[in-house]
């Protein structure tokens, strides 16, 4: 689960990383008041200047006005009203844009030099792993194209944290010396207490910025939230922001389909993610494209069925479904039953590709060719059955 | 010979009285799988399809000396259950549940490192050795005794790719799904080495996909230490970068871990690739029936 901006930073200020005065502002007048209040902690300086930064789940938003500086309550919340209740396109967000529901109104600072810190797990080694660049506010993926070297990796030891002689490393990469050095270790520590304590799967701070005036800070938060450990935390749960989440996929995702939308019109219907993804792959190998990815579930049941159909054909884009299931310990002849139910519920008029292998597939097969309906296809082999759905797909 | 389990492995079940423990239960010995007793703290006494069910997993391996264990048991509650079977020194542990922490399964990987306890899973069907041994939740039917590995990380197209394997007239060793979350006990690398050592094993199918380094590293130990054929499927090549698709495991990350670029390394190490998931059962049948050679010698070797 990804955090906002402003939720991220919340968490670093409880693990002692340090943050630019700040508050979360979800309306203009909001926006002015945090404008007053902040100016006021930075010490009421005539110069203040602040950041109005857009709260969405994507980076790249200071190319497109999403972080702009203001140096009145009244710009604050010019730039609140501006932002909030709109879409913002970044390069990250695709064509649609995400929604801006708040912003984080802080201290603007001019940064002396930037870094890239985080923290992520090494899945290979299974331990915790923290990066850090002195190529910060930049795209780390650049960097690590560009120059591998010019990230260092630190292994986390789960008891005893991160060496000293590691934090050193770091503090050295970001070639920092004197008492700059325990500063850097104090936060790579901090960052470390962040991700145990809140079970994160990724913690990114970039940059890490180290000011004019000589104070190190975390300019910029990014919080990935491990989903399965969310039980332990309630409260982050709570902080899950579903407008940021594609309509499909978080409709799909509440009854336990995984959803993933592509681009293609044929819609697939499938057990299991890896077969999923096997069936895009043979549909594209066939000269199609897939509309989606689906995973139904390991329990599809007749209902489940047709909540997958009904998620799918949400895209108008559709012209053919192939439903590709290997019974397990799920029976064909359930999966027959569910589709012909489903399908007769749903009116479903666009062509059906059934291919279904595994247990009792005879008696599913045999079930689908006695309803006798025109629109639903059964194909023995999964080879024959995207040849198939590729061909009616491309017919319409 | 098959490796890790075969017709003397003595299975109990932790989570045996939950609802999947106990329907897995009934198709594990339906399979002639010797399951021995069952864990289920407060169960203690009862029994589930003629099991015994015990409170704790120290008593269960002492009155049934058990050897190997497979957890049901709640994603909450599967740290404590796998520390415990760590604990009763359990040389094979199962993880069925699905949704553990990542962190649980690290503390996990740290607890039992230098022990010689091995984790298959967490998030996986299991493993079989056809006709002697099912800890899992595959079909069994669907399997045939044979010299064909299967190592995988999916579920439902493994199973797709042992029903082709069978269709094809070939019988597998010993197949393993590896599970698909960040963090699992055992990878590729860890089990190859077992087949290259097994002598019923003849050539191992490799099922991979997009997302984490598993492939890569195989590729790495494939081409130092294999002398048997390796070919392998790596499904979603269709995948949008930066999409999840279903597992944890399954995401693209920047510039590593595409299906292309997995393909190309897993080749230029002398795999055999399979383009189509439908293809799997015919390139095996296709190499064995060929005199040629059907792994192409590696600069290394």
């Amino acid at each position: 689960m990804k955090l906002h901006e402003y939720q991220a930073k919340q968490l670093f200020a409880a693990a002692g990383i340090p943050i630019p005065p700040g508050l979360n502002a979800r309306t203009p007048e909001e926006a002015a008041g945090a404008f007053e209040t902040v100016k006021r902690q930075c010490g009421n300086s005539p110069s203040f200047v602040a950041n109005v930064k857009a709260q969405l789940h994507a980076g790249g938003r200071s190319k497109v006005g999403g972080v702009v500086a203001v140096r009145s309550p009244q710009e604050a919340a010019e730039h609140a009203k501006r932002l909030i209740g709109h879409q913002l396109v970044t390069k990250q967000t695709g064509p649609e844009g995400l929604p801006v529901t708040s912003v984080l109104v802080d201290e603007r600072s001019t940064l002396a030099v930037e870094w890239y810190l985080a923290l992520t797990i090494d899945r290979f080694h299974a331990e915790p792993v923290v990066l850090a660049s002195r190529q910060g506010g930049m795209d780390i993926e650049e960097v690590a194209e560009a120059d591998p070297s010019a990230i260092i990796r630190e292994p986390v030891d789960l008891e005893r944290g991160i060496s000293d002689a590691g934090c050193a490393r770091i503090a050295g990469t970001f070639g920092c010396t004197g008492g700059e050095v325990g500063v850097v270790t104090q936060i790579v520590r901090a960052t470390w207490k962040a991700f145990e304590a809140n079970d994160a799967s990724l913690i990114e701070i970039n940059p890490l910025g180290r000011l004019k005036d000589g104070r190190i800070l975390a300019v910029d938060a990014k919080v990935t939230l491990d989903d399965n450990a969310l039980f332990r935390h309630p409260d982050l749960a709570a902080w899950r922001d579903e407008c940021q989440e594609h309509p499909l996929e978080l409709k799909a995702s509440r009854i336990g389909i995984s959803y993933v939308g592509l681009d293609g019109n044929i819609g697939c219907l499938v057990n299991g993610a890896g077969l999923a993804m096997a069936t895009n792959d043979i549909i594209k190998l066939s000269g199609g494209t897939p509309a989606n990815f689906l995973d139904v579930g390991g329990g599809a049941n007749v209902e489940q069925v047709a909540n997958a159909f009904s998620i799918i054909l949400s895209d108008a884009r559709v012209k053919a479904i192939l439903v590709n299931i290997f019974g397990g310990i799920m029976r064909c002849d359930w999966i027959a039953e569910g589709l012909l139910n489903a399908t007769q519920r749903l009116e479903v008029t666009v062509p059906i590709v059934v291919r279904l292998q595994g247990t009792n597939v005879e008696q599913g097969r045999r079930l689908l060719g006695d309803a006798k309906r025109l629109n639903l296809i059964s194909v023995d082999e999964l080879a024959d059955a995207a040849k198939k759905v590729v061909e009616l797909a491309g017919a319409r | 010979m098959s490796i890790l389990v075969n017709k003397n492995t003595r299975v109990i079940v932790q989570g045996i009285t939950g609802q999947a423990g106990a329907f897995h239960t009934e198709k594990m010995l339906e399979y002639k799988t010797q399951v021995v007793g069952g864990v289920t703290p407060g169960k203690g006494g009862s029994a589930v399809h003629g099991v015994p069910v015990f409170n704790t997993v120290q008593e269960a391996v002492k009155a049934t000396g058990a050897n190997a264990t497979v957890v049901f048991v709640p994603a909450q509650f599967a740290y404590s259950a796998v520390l415990e079977a760590v604990d009763a020194k359990l040389p094979l542990i199962v993880i069925i549940t699905e949704g553990i922490p990542t962190l649980d399964m690290v503390r996990i990987r740290r607890r039992i490192a230098r022990t010689p306890t091995r984790i298959i899973g967490p998030n996986c069907p299991g493993l079989i050795t056809p006709g002697e041994c099912k800890i899992g939740i595959m079909p069994g039917y669907i399997h045939k005794p044979g010299s064909i590995a299967v190592l995988s990380r999916s579920g439902t197209l493994t199973y797709d790719a042992v029903y082709q394997l069978t269709q094809a007239g070939f019988g597998q060793s010993t197949c393993i799904g590896i599970g698909g979350d960040p963090v699992i006990g055992s990878g590729f690398v860890d089990l190859l080495g077992l087949f290259q050592e097994d002598t019923q094993t003849e050539a191992i199918v490799l099922i991979g996909e997009i997302g984490g380094t598993e492939e890569e590293e195989a590729a790495a130990f494939i081409r130092a230490r294999m002398t048997k054929p390796v070919f392998a499927f790596v499904a979603g090549k269709m995948a949008p970068k930066e999409k999840r698709m279903g597992h944890a495991g399954a995401i693209v990350a920047g510039g590593k871990g595409t299906a292309a670029e997995k393909c190309a390394i897993l080749q230029a190490a002398g795999v055999t690739i399979i383009e189509s998931p439908a293809a799997i059962g015919q390139a095996v049948k296709a190499a064995f029936s060929s005199k040629r050679p059907i792994r192409a010698p590696s600069g290394s070797r």
